[in-house]
């Protein structure tokens, strides 16, 4: 049996989607939280419509996904020290005590 | 969705489910849980998952130990992997005052049999060779804390009191609890409506909400509070590391990701959830400074939770005075997935009258009326 991937990041396949589905995570975000498709590298960038699409055929077709997971900054994954002097003025507090 | 029930919990997060959990297992199933979104949708599935036993008052340490004894076994109870990992917590303290507290809770800890030592820079550093400990003057390490994975636990306990009988109801929303006189008499939902006398508010921030549906008014209040995670590198990080100076801590998850956050005296209390640069770059600053290797490290994600406060930092726990059957579990801060083991135990101990603890007199909410707050000195975060 071929294997369709739905997440490259975190290799999750759709029968990994299936077994949650049947195991009761039956919306978007417990679908993503217990397989973790979006977790990874891309945050969900190539794989969330597939879910989605999953989701809504096995759901029946006509379940729009109305609230999908937020996309979580940052954009891309970007090195801490790209935003360690973003914000001068976010300073104060960082370092001294509050 | 039932029509009645001995007992209905507002609230699927890990206090309300441990709640139901800890119930079914002595036995008692006519319970409702009831959860507007999905589970691990309010704080419990937006924290840290830190667990420690270093506070600064009894009551604490001993909870913290006895969570820690039954978040050692839980994933054997509960059929999910919990992924709880003892490595430690390492405290920072770069000023007098915070080293003063490091030595006090020490002792304390250690008279109770948690085996914790202050340490020095040196010290820490053979744990943690990476750390950058300049201007640190002391450091408390107990290697029997550590971290989890929140998620398992919230659908664990789930998992069990539902075989057990327990009802969960997610995407049904709480908008009305019916008082006649002093007694509940029913919660009405978006899904229809439950005859019950009894009531468990475990709402976490929206506890104050949903205290009003039967007209009671809570001191809580909520304040957002943001962390990130990194993207996987090999392991290298053993404790979480809190640095007392920022309320910066972090930690490396079983995934390989470094998970943190920070304290921010300037953040209001709001019902806003959204993730900002601010902290961001607040956090990278002080993450680089205690690890500066981590500069090239990528940032792959952050998100933002509530913290339920209370104007004392301990939760509010048993009966409210004005209505008959109405039980408070909330007010955790940034505290309450470490305790709910234990705080869900006691609580159903206490509901079914197997046992007696004097937290339900003492952290109750009258306690605010009676001028007897409590301090808990060691709230970090
Ligand atoms: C970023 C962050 C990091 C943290 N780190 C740690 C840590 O390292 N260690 C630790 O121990 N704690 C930590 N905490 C705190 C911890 O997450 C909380 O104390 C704990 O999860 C509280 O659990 P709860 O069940 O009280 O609340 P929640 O998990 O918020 O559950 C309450 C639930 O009630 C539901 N609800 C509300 N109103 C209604 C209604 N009207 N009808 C139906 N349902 C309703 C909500 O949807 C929610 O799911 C952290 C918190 C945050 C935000």
């Amino acid at each position: 049996m071929p294997k369709t991937i739905v997440c490259r990041c975190e290799d999750v396949t759709e029968e990994d989607l299936k077994r949650a589905f049947e195991r009761g995570f039956r919306d978007l975000e417990s679908l993503r939280r217990f397989t973790g498709f979006g977790t990874g590298f891309c945050q969900g960038k190539s794989c969330l419509c597939h879910a989605a699409r999953f989701l809504a055929a096995v759901k029946g077709g006509d379940d729009m996904v109305s609230d999908p997971p937020r996309t979580r900054p940052p954009l891309r994954p970007t090195p801490f020290a790209a935003f360690a002097g973003a914000l001068p003025e976010a300073d104060a507090g960082a370092e001294e005590k509050p | 969705m039932r029509d009645r029930a001995d007992l209905v919990i507002v609230g699927g997060g890990v206090i309300g489910l441990s709640l139901a959990y800890h119930l079914a297992r002595l036995g008692f199933s006519d319970v409702v849980v009831l959860e507007q979104g999905y589970l691990c949708f309010g704080a419990s599935g937006r924290n840290g998952g830190g667990v420690r036993q270093q506070w600064s008052t009894e009551e604490n340490v001993l909870l913290m130990k006895d969570a820690v004894r039954r978040y050692r076994r839980l994933s054997q109870e509960c059929g999910y992997n919990i992924w709880f990992r003892q490595g430690g917590y390492l405290f920072l303290a770069r000023d007098d005052a915070s080293a003063a507290t490091l030595e006090q809770n020490t002792k304390l800890q250690n008279r109770l049999g948690v085996p914790t030592r202050l340490i020095s820079p040196a010290e820490a550093r053979r744990i943690v060779p990476v750390l950058n400990l300049e201007g640190v003057r002391v450091c408390a390490y107990n290697p029997t804390d550590g971290v989890l994975f929140p998620f398992p636990v919230v659908w664990g306990m789930a998992r069990i009191a539902s075989d057990l009988g327990v009802e969960i109801n997610t995407f049904t929303r709480v908008t009305n609890i019916d008082v006649r006189g002093r007694q509940i008499v029913k919660v009405v939902t978006d899904r229809g409506a439950i005859a019950t006398r009894r009531v468990v508010n475990a709402a976490g921030a929206w506890s104050p909400q949903v205290a009003r549906l039967a007209g009671v008014e809570l001191p809580n209040k909520p304040y957002r509070h943001e962390i990130l995670v990194s993207e996987p590198v090999k392991p290298f990080l053993d404790p979480l590391v809190s640095d007392l100076s920022n309320g910066t801590y972090f930690s490396q998850t079983m995934r390989g990701e470094i998970c943190g956050g920070l304290s921010d005296p300037a953040e209001p209390s709001s019902m806003e959830s959204g993730s900002s640069l601010r902290f961001l770059s607040r956090m990278s600053r002080s993450l680089m400074r205690l690890v500066p290797q981590l500069g090239s490290l990528k940032v792959l994600r952050q998100w933002a939770g509530y913290y339920d406060e209370t104007p004392d930092g301990q939760p509010i726990l048993g009966r409210v005075d004005a209505v008959d059957g109405f039980i408070q579990l909330n007010g955790f801060g940034g505290h309450g997935f470490m305790m709910a083991p234990a705080i869900g135990q006691l609580a159903a101990e206490w509901i079914l009258r197997k046992a007696e603890h004097p937290i339900f007199s003492t952290c109750d909410l009258g306690r605010f009326a009676r001028g007897e707050q409590r301090r808990e000195t060691f709230s970090i975060g």
